[in-house]
């Protein structure tokens, strides 16, 4: 019950998160910015819209926005959310869920490949090898928080880390949020991996691969990368803010303040940083790697 | 047993038929469908009733007895030995029907026939000297199948690098069962768990060089990069599905002789595997030739089956009973997983072949429109292979990386670094596989066409078609009956890794229920999808070119401009040659780029290794005179020798 309110409130507020960072980097350029449910305003936008379709696409092209969206929403199933426990948790779930935002990619892939554009072919190519060195960075990660809570969903892990848990193997969380947080940005196309604002196709990777959607497909994918945000953010937050009192409110204010709090910070890295170039990228996901792996030799210590 | 006997004689039987009807491909497909129903039928019944059966002839050959037996090991492995072999054999008739009156089909039958026996025999095979014999018939059969085109000196060259392969393995073989025979006395599989201790390390290496040289380990993978993609497209399917699984079944039958092994064989074996797996991907990355990029695929599938069972022999050495099942339950689905999409997979790149005349995969493009069921199935047999769920190839991914999970969380350091390696390795693997499907399946099946090649393809005929669709249901059917799939597997896991989990883990029915759901939320947001979309205007137009006023299909990505950023990252291992004028001057005219990346082991070890041999072979030369008289000579002073060594 009290998880379904969250998982529903989950796919309610996940716009919200691309809605404060944008604030935060409106805030940051001086501007005033767009309101905070714009991200809301452009999907009712684009859900009454009709579509245009390029001849050269196939069906691929039409089946990648649901399938995408699809996996997310499955895969916020498993999510546990401020403390509670998911009912669909199983031992192992949270291979699944990496198996799902795989799956995603995958499509989102094919589809960019589909319109035959060397633009999107060439987002593909780049969302292709990042997201590669990105999935050992993730499993090895979720490996250290499976070995120090002893259990294999990612509702056992989220509970069998608390507050406690940082007196006593501190240094190893912090490394695991760091490699997550780079994980986070990677995914979801943020600074300083990818640029969800710019206008400049070559420089873009995730948005120069849905430059042919429109439409009810488009807020597919729209609404997709905001319940990916949510997924790969509760991770973050759950690790971070490890309060575990019972209390459902308490626990899910510190939740949501955690959220917030996370956008914000996205936001305010957005603003601060300038996008690495294209080369360093591999770098930056390989000492993701790096990070995960030492966390795991000293849990394992 | 009976049936499965009768199955192969009537493999035998119609393959020598199919010699003397040497136009038509029906007598050799028919009597090999037929053969592998029986022989199936036997095998789903002796794995599902669990017990072993056994036959036993005398044989007039030393050391030789023609034991057979069909165990739940033995019938695991022959069934997808024997269903693929079927579906193989429908798909055949197809696609040898463009060379009828041009080429004999009678032999190519023959052979295929005769391979599909043998591969059954060696399943079974409980006496080392017909295991050998089986092999080795397994073998030759291949190899004159791999020279179908022997007109082509690339087609030759590639029959002949397999032929020097696999007796490299075999020679080591040879070694294995004399040397097992000597501890047991015999040469019958029964008495040789009776090895004493000391013997068994030597045993385990040279079964892994044996073995490892069929199944393709690297650095012994060389010839399958060549054999693969010269074969006729039915049979790189049987090669690569399952006649190299028989090298992974060896090695299992040999572990199960050798006693309880100690932790540094786990290691090795998780060593080799990702060597395989990481090396085998990112070759397979830099490849443009579609079979050539599927056959690089066998060896990570190879690579990620060895790091299955190094988990499960890491989880016997160390008494734990889910590290040992998680394993090789994993390693032992990913063998029937990847013959399931990888034979599909072979039978997609032979109907693009069929239809294009190159295995180019950058003179391709936008296939999915005039193939429509091959390139649905070749899709997901791409998302099966890549890992992904709900289709079968994240299943068996999925439990090697839960018994790596668990082996984290033990305490020993001895088990936690090799599961730390593998649980790395896996999610490396499979993030790069993934890569280098959507390259294959966008390039070749995507986009504009790039040729003239492309334009031209039609759909493939219906017995092609016919196993493809069955291959791609399975794919689905064992993502969705995971549960059922391993509980009817138990048997032959337990057979291997002594552990019996039949109640437990709950983790088992969820994936399957997870992928069932997942589904079901598609089919829901396609619908409404569709709702939004019905009475709005939906228009078509061309693909937005930023203005450009000319786009064409040239200007789209190739595979090898897809995968250049992780060549390129890759760069040490790969070493990849580019052979390129650019562009230049003001009115630039002619410019060109080409990449090529060989084999590294190929080129720098194995090929220097040979020259090494020929130049001190050579040095013998003047031994060699070329009359006959010396020869005699030689003979009687060889016989001389001997003599005086008996006698002293």
């Amino acid at each position: 019950m009290r998880w379904g309110i969250q998982a529903a409130l989950g796919m309610l507020l996940a716009p919200l998160l691309l809605g404060v960072i944008t604030r935060t980097k409106a805030f940051f350029a001086g501007r005033c910015g767009a309101p905070l449910l714009q991200p809301y305003y452009d999907l009712a936008k684009l859900l009454g819209k009709g579509a245009v379709y390029s001849r050269t696409t196939s069906w691929v092209f039409r089946a990648g926005p649901v399938v995408g969206l699809a996996a997310m929403l499955m895969a916020l199933a498993f999510m546990p959310a401020g403390g509670a426990v998911s009912p669909f948790a199983f031992a192992g779930d949270m291979l699944f869920v990496a198996g799902l935002l795989g799956l995603t990619r995958f499509f989102t892939i094919l589809a960019a490949l589909d319109t035959g554009s060397a633009f999107e072919g060439m987002g593909a190519s780049r969302e292709a090898q990042f997201s590669a060195l990105a999935e050992p960075a993730l499993l090895l990660g979720l490996a250290v928080l499976a070995k120090q809570s002893g259990e294999l969903s990612l509702s056992g892990v989220m509970q069998g880390i608390s507050a406690s848990s940082w007196g006593v193997v501190g240094p190893e969380l912090v490394l695991v949020s760091a490699a997550l947080l780079i994980v986070f940005l990677t995914e979801n196309a943020r600074i300083p991996v990818d640029d969800p604002n710019t206008h400049l196709e070559l420089t873009m990777i995730h948005e120069v691969m849905v430059l042919d959607h429109g439409g009810p497909d488009f807020a597919f994918i729209l609404y997709g990368s905001a319940i990916k945000l949510w997924i790969l953010g509760t991770l973050l937050v759950g690790l971070l803010v490890p309060v575990r009192t019972g209390n459902a409110w308490i626990d899910g204010g510190a939740f949501a303040g955690g959220m917030l709090a996370l956008s914000v910070t996205t936001g305010v890295i957005e603003s601060t940083m300038a996008r690495l170039r294209l080369v360093r990228v591999p770098h930056l996901l390989v000492g993701a790697i790096a990070l995960s792996t030492l966390a795991l030799i000293l849990v394992l210590r | 047993m009976n049936l499965l006997l009768f199955g192969i004689t009537l493999l035998v039987a119609g393959g020598s038929a199919a010699l003397l009807a040497r136009r038509s491909s029906w007598l050799g497909a028919g009597s090999a469908v037929l053969g592998c129903a029986a022989g199936l039928i036997g095998a789903v019944r002796a794995l599902a009733a669990g017990a072993s059966e056994s036959w036993r002839l005398a044989w007039e050959i030393p050391g030789g007895s023609f034991a057979v037996e069909l165990d739940a090991l033995s019938a695991f492995f022959l069934i997808p030995i024997l269903g693929l072999s079927a579906l193989a054999a429908i798909y055949g008739v197809g696609y040898l029907d463009s060379w009828r009156g041009k080429k004999a089909l009678g032999p190519v039958w023959f052979f295929t026939n005769t391979l599909i026996a043998s591969m059954a025999m060696v399943v079974i095979a409980r006496n080392g000297l017909l295991f050998l014999v089986a092999w080795e018939v397994m073998a030759l059969a291949s190899f004159f199948l791999v020279g179908f085109e022997h007109e082509k000196p690339a087609v030759r060259e590639a029959a002949w690098v397999y032929f020097v392969a696999g007796h490299f393995g075999t020679a080591f073989l040879i070694v294995f069962f004399l040397l097992l025979g000597r501890e047991a006395g015999s040469l019958d599989f029964e008495g040789f768990d009776r090895v004493a201790p000391a013997m068994s390390a030597p045993l385990f290496l040279m079964a892994l060089v044996g073995f490892g040289t069929k199944a393709g380990f690297m650095p012994l993978h060389v010839w399958l990069p060549d054999a693969h993609p010269a074969a006729p497209s039915h049979v790189s399917a049987l090669m690569s599905g399952v006649m190299i699984k028989t090298g992974i079944y060896g090695l299992v039958r040999a572990l199960t002789f050798l006693g309880a092994p100690p932790p540094w064989w786990g290691w090795t074996l998780i060593g080799v595997g990702l060597v395989s797996g990481v090396l085998g991907v990112l070759f397979a990355l830099a490849q443009h030739d579609l079979k050539r990029l599927l056959a690089y695929h066998s060896v990570e599938n190879i690579g990620i089956i060895a790091l299955g069972a190094g988990v499960g022999v890491l989880g016997q050495a160390a008494g734990s009973p889910a590290l040992a099942f998680f394993g090789w339950a994993g390693a032992l689905l990913h063998v029937v997983n990847h013959a399931l999409f990888k034979g599909l997979l072979f039978l997609g790149a032979g109907s693009v072949l069929h239809a294009t005349g190159t295995r180019e995969m950058d003179h391709l493009g936008g296939l999915l429109k005039r193939m429509p069921v091959t390139g649905v199935t070749f899709l997901i047999g791409a998302a099966a292979i890549s890992g992904l769920p709900p289709l079968n190839g994240f299943v068996s991914e999925f439990l090697i990386l839960l018994g790596a999970f668990s082996g984290a969380c033990s305490k020993s350091a001895s088990t936690a670094v090799p599961v730390l390696v593998t649980i790395g390795g896996l999610a490396l693997i499979s993030g790069l596989a993934a890569a280098c499907f959507t390259k294959a399946f966008g390039v070749v099946f995507l986009g504009e066409p790039r040729g003239e090649h492309a334009h031209h393809a039609h759909e493939a005929g219906l017995a092609m078609r016919i196993p493809m669709v069955l291959l791609a249901a399975a794919c689905f059917a064992v993502g969705l009956l995971a549960p059922a799939v391993l509980r009817f597997m138990a048997p032959a896991v337990k057979q291997v890794s002594g552990v019996d989990f039949a109640g437990s883990p709950s983790s088992r029915p969820a994936i399957a229920w997870g992928a069932a759901a997942f589904l079901t939320v598609v089919g829901g947001l396609a619908l409404v999808r569709r709702r939004l979309l019905a009475g709005r205007t939906v228009g078509e137009t061309v693909t937005w070119d930023c203005g450009y006023a000319r786009p064409g299909p040239r200007m789209q990505y190739t595979s090898s401009s897809f995968a250049q950023p992780l060549t390129d990252l890759f760069a040490t291992f790969l070493r990849t040659r580019r052979t390129q004028s650019p562009p230049s001057g003001y009115f630039p005219r002619n410019a060109s780029y080409a990449t090529e990346t060989p084999d590294v082991c190929r080129e720098g070890l194995f090929r220097n290794a040979f020259l090494g041999g020929a130049w001190v072979l050579g040095k013998l030369g003047w031994l060699q005179q070329g009359r006959v008289h010396l020869y005699v000579l030689y003979i009687a002073l060889t016989l001389l020798a001997l003599l005086m060594w008996s006698l002293r």
